[in-house]
């Protein structure tokens, strides 16, 4: 059965925030997605989210731009316009190492940061002109919102929120979501 | 209170005897005569060892350049250069090992300082045990000098007046490379170094007891003027300890190139330090995310380590200058091992294994990534003053490996007594309770 309604509960401080997600999670309530205006620390915890991989993605971008700088340079300076470099004709790759550190520093850097944002973007299910996702404007600016789906709205769980710190508790169908 | 465990004595002790036994005989056993060397050297170009052949391929040079020579004086010159190079071995193995304690112990004190100033929550509860390896800066850094002009001449040969009367270069530099300079320098600089540490200890101790944060505060401030001291310091000790080995040759990094290597081998330490007293029992206060932070530090620091080390060796290839590269070059043709290794250690090897957050946590991992570090660093020291005063003489055999006996002993020792002086938890700073709680 889908729940049909969505309880939405505003909180104007992370640590109230992080204590009504543990008071919300013991009760066994369903928590939807909660909205945050900047990173809130031990949230993912929390709410048992599963570690990220980005960071092993990130590594495996840094060995390709790794790979492609070699490539590159090895193509551009040394196999298709042999260069003399700082006065030493020596037109082999592993001796022209040291003058190809940096660039071989800058492309994995390059690589592993850009990579990383777009998957990160289209992982998040982000790109230009999206309409926004976050259901109140105030969530980006002082306000942190816990969005639970339950079947029908108790009493109880009125309570819990209120007494977990919640400034304001709204609920929705989830057919006009 | 922690209580040194006999185990500890009894092992540091040990290790104090055998490698002054060891350096003791290595000592006596270098004093060969210029007939024994020459001995020798007949013994392995009859050998035809690849060094032979490569000296021999020398003379051969040598002698069409000066055939006016005859060449049983050249040969005389031959064995008295490596008869020296055999003097100086010794000399050069206690110096190694000396500054690379003392090096680890001024490093700590530099972070410990950056703690201070920086007034930072995370690091309090590792107080103690920075306060207690810095305890060996006093007598390690006196001991470093003291070698300095023990060995005089065997390790830094502008020491030499002869030498110095022939050289033009020296002579320009005699302003500062002088051993009356040298002296007062290198006291100035283990007097405010020591005065720090005398006064910050002093203050963090009384802090404990008071009621107020006057303490505390002194400690700020003495902290953030220690740092400016230090940074001058530091680099001015480099120059005189360790860059002026090779007289001709500087380089205008090489402090923070040294620096680098300092913290990085500090930080290590207090990691391995801590984490071996938090597998005795004590130092519950210490958590993962304690850990976590020194391996971020280790990572961090091993990275700008390997960017100076790399900035200096790419401005000077590249450029490649005659009186400049010779330093490189000398390092790469004769010490090729060392010298490669040395930077796989303390570069590819921490970066790779300390990379993963999750392994940053896990005792083992640092310990094995501290002890990577450590002896990458050893090494490093090695290849900076083994080259200028032993050449292509070089091994790591009885000197090397008792000095290191010797001054890891007289480290241990003085670090876990100050340890035992004072309660584990510096527990009067007011930053101690967030420090407890500093989870990531």
């Amino acid at each position: 059965m889908k729940p049909a309604k969505i309880v939405r509960a505003f909180y104007n401080d992370d640590d109230v925030l992080l204590s009504a997600v543990k008071t919300i999670k013991e009760n066994k309530y369903h928590i939807e997605e909660v909205y945050t205006p900047f990173h809130v620390h031990g949230l993912d915890k929390v709410l048992g989210l599963k570690p990220t991989r980005i960071a092993i993605a990130s590594f495996i971008y840094g060995c390709i731009g790794f790979a492609v700088s070699i490539l590159m340079m090895n193509y551009t300076m040394i196999a298709d316009w042999p260069q003399n470099i700082g006065g030493k004709p020596s037109f082999s790759y592993i001796e022209n190492m040291p003058a190809f550190v940096p660039i071989m520093f800058e492309l994995t850097v390059f690589f592993a940061a850009h990579l990383m944002v777009i998957t990160f973007y289209l992982r998040s299910k982000m790109w230009p002109f999206k309409t926004a996702e976050n259901p109140d404007p105030r969530t980006t600016d002082d306000h942190f919102l816990i969005e639970i789906s339950v079947s029908e709205v108790t009493g109880k769980l009125k309570n819990i929120l209120k007494n977990s710190g919640a400034v304001e508790i709204n609920i929705i169908d989830s057919k006009e979501h | 209170m922690y209580k040194i465990s006999n185990g500890i004595k009894i092992f540091s002790f040990t290790l104090i005897l055998l490698g002054s036994i060891g350096w003791g005989y290595s000592y006596m056993d270098s004093h060969k005569t210029i007939e024994q060397v020459k001995e020798m050297l007949m013994h392995e170009s009859s050998h035809g060892s690849s060094h032979a052949d490569q000296s021999e391929h020398m003379e051969q040079i040598n002698e069409d350049h000066h055939n006016d020579l005859n060449e049983s004086s050249h040969d005389d010159e031959h064995a008295e250069h490596v008869m020296h190079q055999i003097h100086n071995r010794p000399y050069a193995a206690l110096y190694i090992a000396a500054f690379f304690f003392m090096m680890i112990s001024l490093g700590v004190l530099a972070f410990y300082a950056i703690q201070y100033a920086s007034q930072s929550g995370w690091s309090p509860v590792l107080f103690r045990v920075m306060q207690a390896i810095t305890y060996y800066l006093l007598p390690g850094a006196l001991i470093v000098l003291a070698i300095a002009f023990f060995a005089d001449k065997h390790l830094f040969i502008w020491m030499d007046p002869d030498v110095v009367a022939h050289d033009k270069l020296l002579q320009g530099k005699a302003g500062w490379l002088n051993k009356s300079a040298f002296l007062i320098r290198g006291l100035i600089f283990i007097g405010g170094w020591s005065l720090y540490r005398y006064f910050s200890r002093k203050f963090s101790l009384a802090q404990d007891l008071a009621n107020d944060n006057k303490n505390f505060k002194r400690n700020f401030q003495i902290s953030a003027g220690f740092l400016v001291f230090y940074i001058y310091t530091e680099s001015m000790m480099s120059w005189d300890w360790v860059m002026s080995v090779d007289p001709h040759w500087f380089s205008t990094l090489f402090g923070w190139y040294v620096f680098a290597s300092m913290v990085v081998s500090g930080i290590t330490t207090i990691a391995l330090m801590t984490i071996y007293l938090k597998s005795k029992g004590y130092m519950k206060f210490v958590n993962d995310s304690h850990l976590h932070d020194l391996a971020k530090y280790m990572f961090g620091f091993s990275v700008f380590w390997a960017y100076l080390w790399f900035s200096q060796f790419m401005l000077i290839w590249y450029a490649n200058i005659p009186e400049e590269v010779t330093y490189f070059v000398t390092r790469i043709e004769d010490y090729t091992i060392p010298f490669f290794t040395m930077f796989a250690l303390n570069f590819i090897f921490p970066f790779l294994v300390l990379m993963n957050s999750d392994y940053k946590r896990i005792p083992w991992f640092i310990v094995m990534a501290g002890m990577i570090i450590l002896v990458g660093h050893y090494m490093d020291v090695y290849t900076m003053i083994m080259p200028a005063t032993v050449g292509d003489r070089w091994d790591f055999g009885l000197p090397e490996i008792s000095a290191l006996a010797l001054f890891t002993g007289l480290f241990i020792i003085l670090v876990f007594y100050s340890l035992s002086k004072a309660p584990l938890l510096a527990k009067g700073n007011p930053f101690i309770k967030e420090s407890e709680n500093f989870h990531y």
